[in-house]
């Protein structure tokens, strides 16, 4: 039970219009994430869905019920911040106790869920501990741990990796999908790692400017951006973008190609350049190559390409690949 | 301060501050005791040699003793008491966005610039005074008899004049230590379905336990040795005198240094049990 619909949802601090109109439709159980640049709205969207800001105009449907004017604790919802928020002056027991003890549940039933958490979590061992005397990844877990007691219909996770190593990242992404499995329930994600989006969701919902750009499955946007802004967005190196003369042959205003939708030859192919900077990964090396006719272009090849800097080689774009954009940078 | 060499630098360039301090603390502590055990008035045949424990005896045997013990922790206590409660919900209020916040800070802050003989003498004439008080008038337009403070309560009243004095140091301590408590963690507590008392109860509460335990520490050092309060308004009487204030009697009024110096050691003395005690119980708040 959480399906969570937006209507026409507006947010204006004073006069600034952080988020101009938004509809958004997040069905039971869906792993939907909210990705876009820092500042797009990200944040203030899921406060909203909180219940932690006022909306403007507009309405929150929680599982059909208008909660537009309810109060955060009477949503159903769990939140998992981006600081974690743990109470560091109760130990990590009375802090996943926390929600059920506003509840006034009896001490016998808080007790059975509160283990029952810690073991989905492996935090048996850290009971008695201070959020103080916990790694990030375990004040993370608490932080989960405080959200799943009360099953809620559904969770909202503002960045809650942002502050982890990139193994750790790895590791709690996992974890958090797998929890996702386990409990069925909806999770809304906020991240601006694209990586993260693309890994864990079953939905993205790309944010630019407080604006909807796109939402839909991560092939959906990655195979068919609706616009120029999601194209560039998604994928990791960013997407190539090329107008003037290339873009003419196609008959649009501006063409884009992902570096991985090249080939490579050092002796013919479309576009000659030279070569810039060559990041070696091991199992893919990427080119900085700077083209004449098509300019600056990021462009994958296998780990033993061979190339250095200064060298000259050709790169012709796959023509299946090639993703078309009018003036207006909507996919054509 | 890693090295051997830095380390004694240090010792070196810090040893006449550390001299100089231990110096003015020690001279008069060790006079204070020297006197205690002799019989010296001034007035009355001068230094009349030693009398072993009997100062001590007499000071706490004197039908004024006790009373002076359980006027002064009276005090103590009222005032912190009215300090810490309404010095939370003041810091409250003040964290709110409103508007003139600036000059509303200061003007709470004021009463602490004011001299302890000043803010009494003004408390004494311009509001308590039982003919032309502020309080007397207020008393008259509602048609009561106005309240005679300093005679018929005299020990309130100066409970008031001190956390007057004093309620601005724990607002500013408590506001500061409002001020930085995480706006997450409140909004993570109403969304674990905590209202409004709750979420100060268990969230804020907590968070101003340290900040709370400053302001009794301290407050408590100065509240133990207030003396121009009751000086001004009522010299003593109506029992309003203090364990302070009996010392200051033996020895100036009576001239009696003998007397009053052991007087100074219970006092010592007094200071140091509650500072243990206060340690004691709020102490595991500062680790923490
Ligand atoms: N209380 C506020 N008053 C005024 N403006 C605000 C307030 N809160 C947020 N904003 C503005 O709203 C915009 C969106 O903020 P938001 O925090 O939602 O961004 P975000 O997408 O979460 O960014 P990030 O990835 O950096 O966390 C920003 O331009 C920010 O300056
Ligand atoms: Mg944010």
């Amino acid at each position: 039970m959480g399906s969570i619909r937006l209507e026409g949802v507006h947010k204006a601090f004073g006069n600034v219009n952080v988020i101009p109109n938004v509809d958004l439709d997040i069905k039971d159980g869906e792993f939907v994430v909210f990705v876009g640049p820092s500042g797009c709205g990200k944040s203030t969207l899921l406060r909203l869905i909180a219940g932690l800001e006022d909306l403007t105009k507009g309405r929150i449907l929680i599982d059909e019920q208008n909660v537009t004017n309810a109060p955060p604790a009477k949503r159903g919802l769990s939140m998992v911040f981006q600081s974690y928020a743990l109470y560091p002056h109760m130990t990590v027991y009375n802090n996943i106790a926390f929600p059920l003890k506003m509840a006034e549940m009896d001490k016998a039933t808080i007790d059975q869920k509160v283990r029952a958490a810690a073991d989905v979590l492996n935090l048996n061992d850290y009971l008695d501990r201070r959020p103080g005397q916990l790694s990030g990844g375990q004040r993370q877990r608490v932080a989960i741990g405080r959200a799943i007691v009360r099953e809620p219909s559904a969770f909202l996770f503002d960045e809650p990796l942002s502050n982890l190593d990139a193994a750790l990242r790895v590791n709690m992404r996992l974890e958090i999908t797998e929890l996702h499995q386990k409990l069925g329930a909806t999770m809304i994600y906020v991240t601006h790692d694209q990586v993260e989006a693309m890994t864990m969701a079953d939905k993205i919902v790309v944010l630019q400017a407080g604006n909807v750009e796109q939402f839909g499955s991560p092939l959906e946007l990655y195979n068919k951006p609706a616009n120029r802004f999601v194209a560039g967005f998604i994928g990791s190196p960013k997407m190539n973008f090329v107008a003037g003369a290339p873009a003419a042959e196609h008959g649009v205003h501006e063409i884009g190609v992902r570096p991985e939708h090249f080939d490579l030859s050092t002796t013919d192919g479309k576009w000659k350049g030279t070569v810039g900077v060559a990041e070696h990964l091991g199992s893919d090396t990427f080119l900085h190559i700077k083209t004449d006719v098509a300019g600056l272009l990021t462009v994958r090849a296998d780990g033993e390409f061979g190339v250095k800097h200064g060298d000259t080689v050709y790169v012709t774009p796959n023509p299946d690949k090639i993703y078309k954009f009018n003036e207006a940078g909507l996919a054509v | 301060m890693a090295t051997q060499s830095s380390r004694s630098a240090a010792r070196l360039m810090m040893a006449p501050a550390v001299i100089l301090l231990l110096g003015w603390m020690l001279v008069p502590l060790l006079m204070t005791l020297w006197f205690s055990f002799r019989a010296y008035l001034p007035l009355r045949g001068g230094d009349q040699g030693f009398v072993g424990f009997d100062n001590y005896v007499r000071f706490v045997t004197s039908s004024a003793f006790w009373p002076s013990i359980v006027t002064t922790l009276a005090i103590v206590v009222g005032a912190l008491a009215i300090c810490i409660i309404f010095g939370v919900l003041l810091a409250i209020l003040l964290d709110q966005q409103m508007w003139g916040q600036g000059v509303v800070r200061i003007l709470i802050i004021a009463p602490f610039f004011v001299m302890p003989t000043v803010s009494a003498l003004v408390w004494k004439n311009i509001f308590m005074d039982p003919v032309n008080g502020l309080f007397a008038h207020l008393w008259r337009f509602f048609g009561a008899d106005p309240i005679i403070w300093l005679s018929d309560i005299p020990v309130a009243s100066i409970i008031l004049i001190v956390s007057w004095q004093w309620l601005p140091f724990a607002t500013l301590i408590l506001l500061t230590a409002i001020q930085s408590l995480d706006t997450e963690q409140l909004e993570a507590a109403e969304m674990d379905g905590a209202p409004v008392l709750k979420r100060f109860w268990f969230i804020v509460l907590p968070h101003l336990g340290r900040a709370i335990t400053i302001v009794i520490l301290i407050q408590t050092i100065f509240l133990l040795s207030i003396f121009a309060e009751i000086f001004v308004t009522t010299g003593g009487a109506f029992g309003t005198r203090t364990l302070t204030y009996l010392i200051f009697q033996r020895v100036l009024e009576s001239q009696n240094v003998g007397l009053g110096s052991a007087g100074g050691v219970y006092a010592i003395i007094l200071a140091n049990i509650v500072a243990i005690f206060l340690m004691r119980i709020v102490g595991k708040n500062l680790d923490a």
